[in-house]
């Protein structure tokens, strides 16, 4: 079995499903630290939902959502498009999965920028688009960072709502996680015993690469 | 007296339920059965717990071959029952069968399936080679034996090398046939027991000959802490009325 297409397939699911989060989580963690309303707290536990739900329950919505015989499979149909096991299916559950890690990450990054610099921004004369380019998206961006990489983690380790709605395709669905899980029920431990430490690896790769991204003071501990 | 503590009150509570929800006990056979004996199983097992009052048997349904991986690795399982000589070989080769204990209970038929609202037409293994059938679903080769009998049967009529490249692998038999039934997939290759019990969505298109005997062996497990009990079982499964039971949902004589 070649290691390298799970591999290859897992980072670019990760890396998709990341910068997906990035626009979502952020324009989602902003509108809902600047929203005052009674409402919030119920739409934030919906948002926190993929947290706690078992995968295979997400996995379920997913599949009876965006299945063919799904609301929204049948419609998606007749647009040719049909996310079941195919890799952008991979995409939206880790997308789904990784969602409320940098939600969460980049609504307290939000709410922890003094609100006193946003008023001196507007009072100098900015308009609101410019405040939030200017000022708040990069105070919080520390916050932002942080959240992307557990998520990028997160998403890069998918397995349970990504096998049942990308299913199990060698070659074309079949993560690495996937692999390990059809190497091992095989009985193929050679086969398990060098994805699961290539997985390992790739995972130790990540952090150090975090660790460099990071900005100095506050480096993702490695160890 | 104190108030309990949450954490205190948190600790027993999961206790409690760790006890409650607690796996195999001392009465306890379990029966680690593939996954196309799940509805049989279920009703030989209800059948064998009323003749013997005091026994549970616990069923554990999978891919023969994830049961032969969980018995290898030392799961306390009694008796184990697979859709294939090949996973029940590999199990004897690794010395982890009661000697003598291994007999064969049933056969099977392997059936090609589609949704019940397809328009396809097929009448041989070899219009799966159509380009308007873009995914077949049937078990992982490696792991699943009816993934085994699909793959002898579409070598030996030389269409495997076309449908593979459609494949949707399966974990086990029932998956393949929830994905045709989901209409996720536009064909699959099932047992004609598995076709059965989703009639409403699933229709055979196809019998299919498969070059091995599709035989069902069953045996104890050499560790088991229970093989009186173990071998009770096995006894009633190949007794006229556990056969009757494995009739009932389509399973042929072995």
């Amino acid at each position: 079995m070649g290691i390298w297409f799970p591999l290859l397939l897992s980072l670019k699911v990760a890396i998709c499903a990341t910068a997906l989060n990035l626009l979502l989580g952020v324009a989602v963690a902003f509108g809902l630290s600047r929203w005052r309303s009674p409402l919030r707290d119920l739409v934030d536990s919906l948002l926190t939902l993929p947290l706690v739900l078992p995968p295979t329950v997400l996995g379920y919505y997913l599949l009876v959502l965006l299945g063919r015989r799904g609301v929204f499979g049948a419609w998606l149909e007749r647009w040719g498009i049909n996310p079941v096991f195919t890799w952008e299916g991979a995409v939206i559950a880790s997308t789904l999965v990784a969602f409320p890690l940098i939600q969460k990450a980049a609504r307290a990054a939000f709410e922890n920028v003094d609100p006193q610099l946003e008023s001196a921004a507007r009072v100098l004369g900015l308009p609101e688009r410019a405040v939030f380019f200017r000022v708040s998206l990069p105070l919080a961006s520390k916050g932002i960072t942080a959240g992307a990489l557990l998520a990028f983690a997160r998403a890069l380790g998918e397995f349970g709502a990504t096998l049942m709605i990308a299913g199990n395709l060698p070659g074309r669905t079949q993560t690495l996680s996937v692999a390990i899980y059809a190497a091992v029920q095989a009985g193929d431990d050679r086969g398990a015993n060098i994805l699961v430490v290539v997985a390992s690896i790739t995972c130790v790769v990540v952090l150090l690469i975090a660790g460099r991204l990071a900005p100095n003071r506050s480096r993702v501990p490695v160890s | 007296m104190p108030t309990p503590r949450p954490r205190r009150l948190f600790a027993s509570l999961s206790f409690v339920l760790a006890c409650w929800a607690g796996s195999a006990t001392a009465g306890d056979v379990v029966v680690s059965a593939a996954s196309s004996l799940t509805d049989a199983f279920k009703a030989v097992a209800t059948a064998y717990e009323a003749k013997h009052p005091g026994t549970k048997v616990v069923l554990n349904f999978a891919a023969s071959d994830v049961l032969l991986q969980q018995i290898a690795n030392g799961a306390p399982a009694d008796v184990f029952a697979s859709a294939d000589q090949k996973a029940m070989d590999k199990a004897q080769a690794q010395g982890v069968l009661l000697n003598g204990s291994r007999k064969n209970f049933a056969t099977n038929q392997l059936v090609l399936i589609v949704p019940t609202t397809s328009q396809l037409t097929i009448t041989g293994l070899k219009d799966l080679e159509k380009p308007s059938i873009k995914r077949i679903a049937y078990g992982d080769p490696a792991s699943v034996p009816v993934g085994r009998y699909t793959q002898a049967a579409l070598q030996a009529d030389g269409s495997w090398q076309a449908v593979s490249a459609k494949a949707v692998l399966a974990a086990n038999v029932r998956q393949s046939l929830d994905y045709v039934a989901r209409d996720e997939v536009d064909a699959g290759f099932v047992f004609a027991t598995d076709a059965a019990i989703a009639k409403d969505k699933v229709k055979v298109e196809l019998r299919v000959n498969s070059p091995t005997p599709i035989s069902y062996p069953i045996a104890v497990v050499a560790q088991s802490k229970h093989v009186a009990d173990a071998q009770a079982f096995e006894n009633f499964v190949l007794s006229p009325e556990g056969q009757q039971l494995l009739a009932k949902s389509g399973f042929l004589k072995p």
